[in-house]
């Protein structure tokens, strides 16, 4: 989604109201976040929307992104916050020899998430299709991914076949790059 | 990996006291230091951590670090790899050259025109090749100077600034204070509508 540096057109304070239905959605979305949101987002801090092309809405504190959506789907964190709280975001690990591929921008195929070096969770705690998850790597400390489940991580399991997460944001990429300047 | 997941449940158990991690940045590519081996600056950013993170520095790049990492990777992936990185940084390294040759012989022009006998405005372009946004520059002109300062497109079709007023000397000092653009780097013009005339 950010393969390109992000152009944004200005930003723009973002209604109080507006901000706690943000809140709220990033609370539901993300429930292990739920202790924290008040050191990520505090109750009075002013948000502010920085609009990207293709209907992508960044939100902003401080000039620092938070947050980010593509048009009306899930909130996804950025990396910085994952850094910060990564337990607090469900997790899957690739392998390896798919880091540099995911670090140029590519999608994450099946066959990374199932080999010796990655880890998905336990049958018992499946992730369905759609589910936001952080990309982490196998002797890696940090997240390197933001992505979206393209199926279940037990459907990854059983085909092991295909693109299974999307690649919405990583490191190095367009948003990650117009936050470190 | 272990320590990881254990580590996840602790904090399931104890969640009201989650601390933020500290994560250490790169100061050459931005990334985690853990990351930097997958850019093309790897030697920059090595030299970096050594001289600000050394305790980072020795365990993610002493040589049992660097065995243990290779981890569960074949040895042909491995290979493959390290060709494809090694492509990576000879281009990267011809990229900031190229770059660097452009910069020294890319030229900002100010350039003086005449709108009526005796009131000018200054035009200034070529400011993008040091990475200088027009629209941002636009603005701390008007403000710098008082006066009016737009993004105009010229007949080539790229961009520059048109600053109301005679104010070349003055852009001059502002490049080269502010902005850290050399002098020589920089050209004043002149340019009236009748050929000879004004000035």
């Amino acid at each position: 989604m950010f393969k390109k540096p992000v152009s944004s057109s200005g930003k723009t304070k973002i209604k109080s109201s507006v901000q706690r239905n943000i809140r709220q959605k990033i609370c539901e979305q993300f429930p292990l976040l739920e202790p924290v949101i008040d050191d990520v987002l505090p109750k009075k801090a002013q948000l502010d929307l920085i609009k990207a092309p293709e209907r992508m809405s960044l939100y902003a504190l401080d000039n620092q992104v938070l947050f980010f959506q593509h048009h009306n789907d899930a909130i996804m964190p950025h990396l910085r916050i994952v850094h910060k709280y990564p337990q607090c975001f469900p997790t899957v690990q690739v392998d390896r020899g798919a880091i540099r591929f995911i670090l140029g921008g590519a999608q994450l195929m099946c066959p990374g998430l199932t080999s010796p070096g990655a880890k998905l969770p336990p049958p018992e705690g499946n992730l369905p299709e759609g589910t936001v998850v952080a990309i982490n790597a196998e002797g890696k400390e940090h997240a390197c991914m933001i992505g979206v489940l393209k199926m279940s991580t037990e459907d990854i399991k059983k085909l092991n076949k295909g693109n299974g997460v999307e690649n919405c944001h990583y490191l190095g990429d367009g948003l990650w790059k117009m936050d470190s300047e | 990996m272990e320590a990881e997941s254990s580590a996840a449940g602790a904090a399931a158990g104890a969640a009201s006291t989650v601390v933020p991690l500290e994560v250490v940045y790169c100061g050459v590519c931005s990334l985690p230091p853990e990351y930097c081996e997958f850019g093309a600056t790897v030697k920059k950013c090595m030299d970096w951590l050594e001289g600000n993170h050394a305790g980072l520095y020795q365990t993610l790049y002493s040589s049992e670090a660097l065995e243990s990492k290779m981890g569960t990777m074949t040895l042909e992936a491995q290979q493959k790899a390290e060709k494809d990185l090694a492509k990576k940084q000879q281009k990267e390294e011809l990229r900031q050259e190229r770059e660097a040759a452009k910069k020294k012989s890319s030229v900002v022009t100010i350039k003086r025109v005449e709108r009526t006998k005796r009131k000018y405005v200054t035009v200034v372009s070529g400011i993008e090749a040091f990475e200088l946004g027009y629209k941002t520059v636009a603005k701390e002109f008007g403000k710098k100077f008082a006066c009016g300062s737009s993004v105009t497109k010229n007949a080539a079709g790229g961009e520059e600034i048109t600053v109301q007023g005679d104010l070349s000397d003055e852009i001059l000092e502002e490049l080269v204070e502010k902005y850290g653009i050399e002098e020589e780097n920089i050209r004043q013009v002149e340019e009236s509508k009748k050929k000879g005339g004004g000035g």
